[in-house]
């Protein structure tokens, strides 16, 4: 259990210690022992080189895996709740079609929608990254579990008695109730865009659209060209992953419903 | 729907207006499921269909080699060459031996780490979900470029420990280098399979271990007969899915690619189909793709099937 502990912190630490390194130390000091402090210059080095273009990126990541999960999510939490609350001609089909979508792995997708949306023009902007990222079908499955389990029927039957519309009883009601699994469904959409590096690398060419992933990738590639990127590619990995495994740790339970709805088969 | 009042073409009743709790109309369950499904449609099933179509296509040109080109129907051409090209099963060949290898030593350390939180027998639980976890947090890429300052001769720390103990090793050679990526998969996905199962063990009643406590079993025996057995489910979708994720692989061995000489541009499937691609032979790549679905359909639903019958269900 020590062994695999230090295992899964090896490379973390790794890099902890590597971005508080200045470029020099980084081959000629041992990579597990801290020489001399330089992190907060090495941070400023990252967020000025190439005119600031890594906290460009930032945003970029910002706007794909936060702003998309969050549409994923309200997208994905009206169809589920439709799903396990509304009786509808086709409910049975829709949602057979929808669980097939879970066996589609993202990474197949993605040249096909390249082909498709060069025809459209929109290959090399914003959207040919963000709006295949908003769909999700695990979250609709989720989303219908939860609203399943979280949902009374008595509940929506009373909203509906006093005249509520079905989104008023939704957004009222529902919503609320449903509310942690909603942010169960948001970290795996998040997790889902934050991890999917073949669709903007087959969708953009340009700098200012990449996320930190794809950033990362092409100085890393670099390197061998512009020795001195090589600290920048360890600090700006360092950058974005503490955040994301900080809220990590702060929302684990989450986590753990989300686990175990999803092994419920 | 059996609503025979005249509709009035608006979405929202009225307040105060009692309609049978039949639930609501077709234009309303149409406005909570369009949002989703519209962009399902046009992101996933469209796109399905699209590379399907290509695949059967073939570019043609009028008349010699500057002639301009059109596309036909091409039977199954396509196929007919994806299965003739060496790279493409070689690189098969290789996801093939790393997925023997990788995904049942994942999961065989998943499932017994899982067991050992499930235990008393382990102290500072917490601690040891959230460490096996954490490596989920961080993407594909980075993770490789990580592991790949540890590979590498000139930084690595654990280069030079091993060196330093005599042996020599070569984390980027030709032989060890498929190793190498395995590891990074690993490293990312143990923790994470560790909390599906830990998640289906959570759920068994512990009445179960009652009456095998009584007849004297050790918690080996009944982590062995009663646990694995019941969160077998749990086990096999795991497998699906680490099945899957092993044939669409391309970021880790790409990032390894900066650094290795090892590691071809068809090293993977995917990395062969994007190279297709790259020199403009759509319709090819289309088929690659296909290729690479229908095999992981195959195998996915494969492993099901096998392990349902073992199971007797």
């Amino acid at each position: 259990m020590l062994l695999l502990t230090v295992y899964f912190l090896l490379p973390i630490y790794f890099l902890i210690v590597a971005a508080t390194k200045p470029q020099g130390d980084l081959a000629s000091t041992n990579g597990l022992v801290f020489s001399h402090f330089n992190l907060f210059d090495n941070i400023r080095v990252l967020f000025t080189r190439s005119d600031g273009i890594f906290g460009r990126w930032a945003v970029n990541t910002v706007i794909y895996a936060v702003l998309g999960a969050a549409v994923g999510t309200l997208v994905s939490a009206l169809c589920g709740y439709a799903l396990a609350k509304f009786s509808f001609r086709g409910r049975e089909f829709l949602f057979s079609v929808i669980l097939g979508g879970v066996l589609v792995p993202t990474t197949a997708l993605a040249l096909p929608l390249f082909l498709l949306f060069s025809a459209t023009g929109i290959v090399n902007t914003y959207l040919a990254v963000f709006l295949p990222s908003i769909v999700s079908p695990f979250g609709v499955y989720l989303a219908r579990i939860f609203a399943n389990a979280a949902v009374p029927q008595e509940l929506i039957e009373s909203a509906r008695l006093d005249g509520a519309g079905e989104f008023r009883t939704f957004f009222s009601v529902a919503f609320r109730l449903m509310t942690p699994a909603l942010v169960t469904i948001f970290l795996f959409q998040f997790v889902a865009i934050w991890n999917n590096f073949f669709l903007p690398m087959v969708m953009l060419q340009k700098e200012s659209l990449f996320p930190i992933t794809l950033g990362l990738y092409q100085w890393n590639g670099q390197t061998a060209r512009a020795p001195l990127l090589q600290q920048s590619v360890i600090t700006g990995s360092l950058v974005s992953i503490v955040p994301v495994i900080i809220v990590f740790i702060l929302l684990q339970r989450f986590w753990r419903t989300g686990l175990a709805a999803g092994s419920l088969k | 729907m059996t609503d025979i009042s005249t509709r009035v073409p608006h979405v929202m009743s009225s307040p105060g207006r009692r309609r049978r709790s039949g639930g609501p109309r077709a234009g309303t369950v149409a406005a909570f499921v369009t949002p989703f499904f519209l962009p399902f449609l046009l992101f996933y099933v469209v796109p399905v269909g699209y590379a399907l179509w290509q695949s059967f296509r073939v570019v043609r040109r009028t008349g010699g080699q500057y002639g301009t080109s059109y596309t036909a129907f091409g039977g199954l051409d396509q196929y007919a060459q994806v299965f003739q090209n060496t790279e493409f099963w070689s690189s098969i060949g290789r996801i093939g031996l790393f997925g023997i290898v990788q995904v049942p030593v994942m999961l065989f350390v998943a499932l017994v780490m899982a067991l050992l939180l499930d235990t008393p027998l382990l102290r500072v639980k917490a601690f040891f979900r959230i460490t096996a976890f954490m490596p989920y947090a961080v993407p594909g890429v980075i993770a490789a470029i990580m592991w790949s300052y540890l590979y590498s001769p000139q930084l690595s720390p654990v280069v030079d420990l091993l060196t330093s103990v005599g042996w020599q090793p070569d984390f980027l050679g030709p032989g060890a280098v498929l190793w190498s990526a395995a590891n990074v998969s690993t490293w990312l996905w143990t923790g994470y399979n560790m909390l599906i199962m830990y998640a289906a063990l959570q759920a068994i009643p512990q009445e179960l271990y009652e009456a095998a406590k009584i007849d004297g079993a050790s918690q080996w025996t009944i982590a062995w007969r009663i646990k694995v057995p019941i969160i077998a489910p749990s086990i096999v979708l795991t497998t699906v899915f680490s099945i899957i994720g092993t044939l669409q692989l391309y970021a880790e061995p790409a990032v390894l690619r900066q650094i290795s000489s090892n590691i071809s541009s068809t090293f993977t499937p995917n990395m062969l189909a994007y190279a297709v691609a790259s020199g403009n032979n759509y319709q090819q790549a289309a088929a690659i793709s296909v290729v690479i679905a229908l095999i992981t359909f195959v195998l996915s639903f494969g492993f099901m099937r096998l392990t349902s019958k073992r199971a007797g269900l």
